[in-house]
């Protein structure tokens, strides 16, 4: 039982090597988690003809580290009639899939330029690649609603109860809106594995989104409901549920919810650029080589960028949809334009290719 | 019918109303309102208004103060448009006094009044949007009111509570420049309205979340004592400053707009013409502002004769009435009464917002545009 060269050599590549993606995957996601708040507190004062954050190092660069200080310090408060393991269970559940869901995410490929070399090695820019990549993201991340449903049930108060019924009959029919387009990018892409999917556009030289713009405007609509983000926002409408289904929450509990929500967002986003927009791709690439100097994982964030940019400019610009008229819009509209843009391209599929 | 409310109210489920208590301290009450709803589901089955919260008895103060020291007080009651409330004030003891205000006076106070109009209705705009969920109409619409309350802030020093009247005229005259800067607000403004139009005028979610919302017909408004720009919302063409005219309002050029459907909508777009109309009336009386004394002949000692009298005048919320009567021989008035705007329109809540949702209770409250210091005095 030595430990010889041999067994060293594996111990890294199955241990040392995929800990080390996670550790920094998952650091810099939350690292990228708080820099997000900071940039939808800039973006929106901007839009408002504010400064925004100003106050902590120059600009507010550090305002993050001070909300997370506060956010770890105030007092952790657990309402007296509140399901006290359920409370404490569901922000956890809210934030574990958004964080799990970056493990089939790619931000770089498999090809000889793609990749990083660690210890002697090519590591490619992804933590996993599974065959059901973008299956798992759908049903994972479909776990994270439990924690908004459970807050609200736990909370043992109205208006997170409120919040909390609502946010589940909102996600559930925007996840079949978006569920059933992805099928369609799916039928296109010939695969579910989210490498593959970015690989199948850079061999046919063109970015899904031209194929499905449908389903793009589709997905997106409903990454924007699946996170709760204006103008679907209803679950944590400040102004008519004082804050929805964290009205109850406090301190270091809330802030899970809360970074739970803009790990969603770049989750949505990077999903988005992964389908629709070539992933880690450069654009362009006949027209402009030399953009593939660029390393592809800066293609990927800057892709990633504008949609959560796009994100941030809609909430900042748009009123709050109802309840009922959020149902209509999904159930009336969405869904039906899912199902008929999977026909069409169930059809064109076939007499075509 | 009575077989399908049962059925709706869940013969096949056991299913009970719940009680909502939104207020006194919710994001989207304007102030400390209470409004204790029953829903059914996300259904407002019915809504009580509890008030009260903010009441400092400022009629039974105004008994025991000089007939000057009322104008302070009546600040503290529609603080947003106080102004508005010293105008009120000063020239119902001046109709009870016969007392003539010389024709400067009456313009600066047509100017401060329309002024005030737009900050108030700036305010409400921001609040309005924001409780839909439109969270930079709020900052822009602050932003104007901002450069309104500096006019105040030069003219009388104060922003918020102003003091700015005097019975039989104003305390002082307007700073010199003063009249430019008005100008120069009125041409910025105009240019910002169609600003916060373009947020939301045309916008598809602000027209389905305020379109059809709380219909109030006509008939039905003037039965409930609607008054201002939620009257006017529902086609009733009642302003107070065309109908009995104060100030220098009969010697201006303006017009009342009127909704038709009577819904959030039209309380909207009124409510946005109004800026404009104000605009028009800035302007008239600054460019053509009189010279002459400011304050007209007052006692020494304000003692009214013995009498009463109600006189109204036009708040950027309503019907702002005054009732005092004078027993002639103090210093203070016998009674001292107010018909406040927002109180009455207030009273049409319930009304409105019964068979909406939850959302639309806010979208309710912003749109009858209320204050609770002056719904509770």
């Amino acid at each position: 039982m030595g430990v010889g060269p041999h067994a060293s050599k594996k111990m890294i590549d199955t241990v040392v090597i995929p800990l080390l993606k996670i550790a920094i995957v998952l650091n810099a996601t939350l690292v990228g988690v708080t820099y997000m708040v900071l940039l939808e507190r800039k973006v929106i004062a901007w839009a408002q003809s504010r400064l925004g954050p100003m106050r902590v190092g120059p600009w507010g660069i550090l305002q993050p580290v001070a909300d997370a200080v506060k956010l770890m310090l105030k007092e952790d408060i657990t309402p007296t009639r509140a399901d006290k393991w359920v409370f404490t269970a569901a922000p956890i559940i809210s934030m574990v899939p958004a964080l799990i869901v970056y493990a089939v995410i790619p931000f770089g490929g498999d090809a000889p330029g793609e990749v990083a070399h660690i210890f002697g090695r090519d590591v490619p820019l992804y933590i996993t690649r599974i065959n059901v990549g973008l299956l798992y993201i759908v049903s994972v991340a479909s776990v994270g609603v439990y924690g908004i449903i459970l807050a609200g049930y736990s909370s043992n108060s109205k208006y997170p109860l409120l919040a909390s019924l609502r946010a589940s009959a909102q996600l559930i029919s925007y996840e079949v809106a978006v569920t059933l387009t992805l099928v369609s990018v799916i039928l296109v892409a010939g695969s579910l594995d989210m490498v593959s999917i970015v690989e199948r556009q850079r061999d046919r030289h063109i970015w899904f989104f031209f194929l499905q713009p449908l389903a793009f405007v589709i997905v997106l609509i409903g990454g924007l409901a699946e996170t709760n983000r204006a103008p679907f926002d209803l679950p944590e409408a400040e102004q008519e549920l004082t804050g929805g289904f964290h009205t109850e929450y406090s301190g270091m509990r809330f802030a899970l919810f809360f970074l739970a929500e803009y790990a969603n967002m770049i989750v949505v986003s990077s999903v988005v650029t992964t389908l629709f927009f070539g992933g880690w791709l450069p654009p362009l690439p006949t027209w402009l080589p030399f953009l593939a100097y660029v390393p592809g994982w800066i293609w990927f964030f800057l892709k990633s960028f504008v949609f959560l940019y796009i994100f941030i400019w809609i909430r900042a610009t748009l009123p709050r949809y109802r309840y009922d008229q959020l149902m209509r819009l999904g159930w009336k509209v969405l869904i039906p334009l899912a199902i008929a843009n999977l026909v069409v391209t169930g059809i064109v599929k076939v007499m075509l290719l | 019918m009575q077989q399908v409310s049962t059925v709706r109210h869940g013969a096949m489920f056991d299913t009970d109303e719940l009680v909502l208590n939104m207020g006194p301290q919710h994001p989207s009450t304007h102030g400390v309102l209470r409004v204790v709803l029953r829903l059914d589901g996300e259904k407002v089955v019915d809504a009580d208004v509890v008030i009260g919260y903010l009441h400092r008895g400022i009629e039974k103060l105004s008994e025991n103060r000089n007939w000057t020291q009322i104008i302070l007080l009546t600040d503290r009651m529609d603080y947003v448009a106080a102004a508005t409330s010293n105008v009120g004030y000063c020239e119902t003891v001046e109709k009870l006094m016969s007392i003539e205000v010389p024709r400067r006076a009456r313009y600066v106070r047509t100017i401060l009044c329309e002024l005030q109009r737009i900050a108030s209705h700036c305010l409400w705009l921001g609040t309005h949007a924001m409780d839909i969920g439109a969270m930079t109409v709020f900052l822009y619409a602050f932003r104007e009111r901002e450069l309104i309350l500096d006019l105040f802030e030069e003219f009388c020093g104060a922003r918020l509570t102003y003091n700015s009247m005097r019975i039989g005229g104003l305390p002082l005259d307007i700073p010199p420049g003063w009249a430019q800067k008005v100008l120069e607000f009125c041409k910025i403004m105009t240019s910002k309205i169609d600003e916060y139009e373009t947020l939301l005028t045309h916008n598809r979610i602000w027209l389905e979340r305020t379109k059809g919302v709380g219909v109030i017909p006509a008939a039905e408004a003037v039965a409930l004592g609607l008054c201002g720009p939620a009257l006017r919302g529902s086609g009733v063409p009642r302003d107070v400053r065309k109908d009995e005219p104060y100030a220098a309002y009969d010697e201006m050029d303006f017009d009342i707009p009127i909704g038709t459907a009577g819904d959030t909508y039209d309380r909207y777009l009124v409510r946005i013409e109004e800026f404009r109309q104000s605009l028009r009336i800035i302007r008239q009386a600054t460019e053509g502002l009189p010279e002459g004394p400011i304050v007209g002949k007052v006692p020494r000692l304000i003692k009214p004769a013995a009498g009463e009298t109600y006189h109204a005048i036009e708040s950027p919320k309503g019907e702002l009435g005054y009732f005092i009567v004078s027993d002639g021989k103090s210093t203070n008035p016998y009674r001292f009464r107010v018909r406040p705007p927002s109180f009455c329109n207030l009273q049409a809540l319930p009304r409105l917002v019964r068979g909406h949702l939850v959302a639309d209770v806010v979208a309710l409250i912003g749109s009858i545009d209320i204050v609770l210091g002056e719904v509770d005095r």
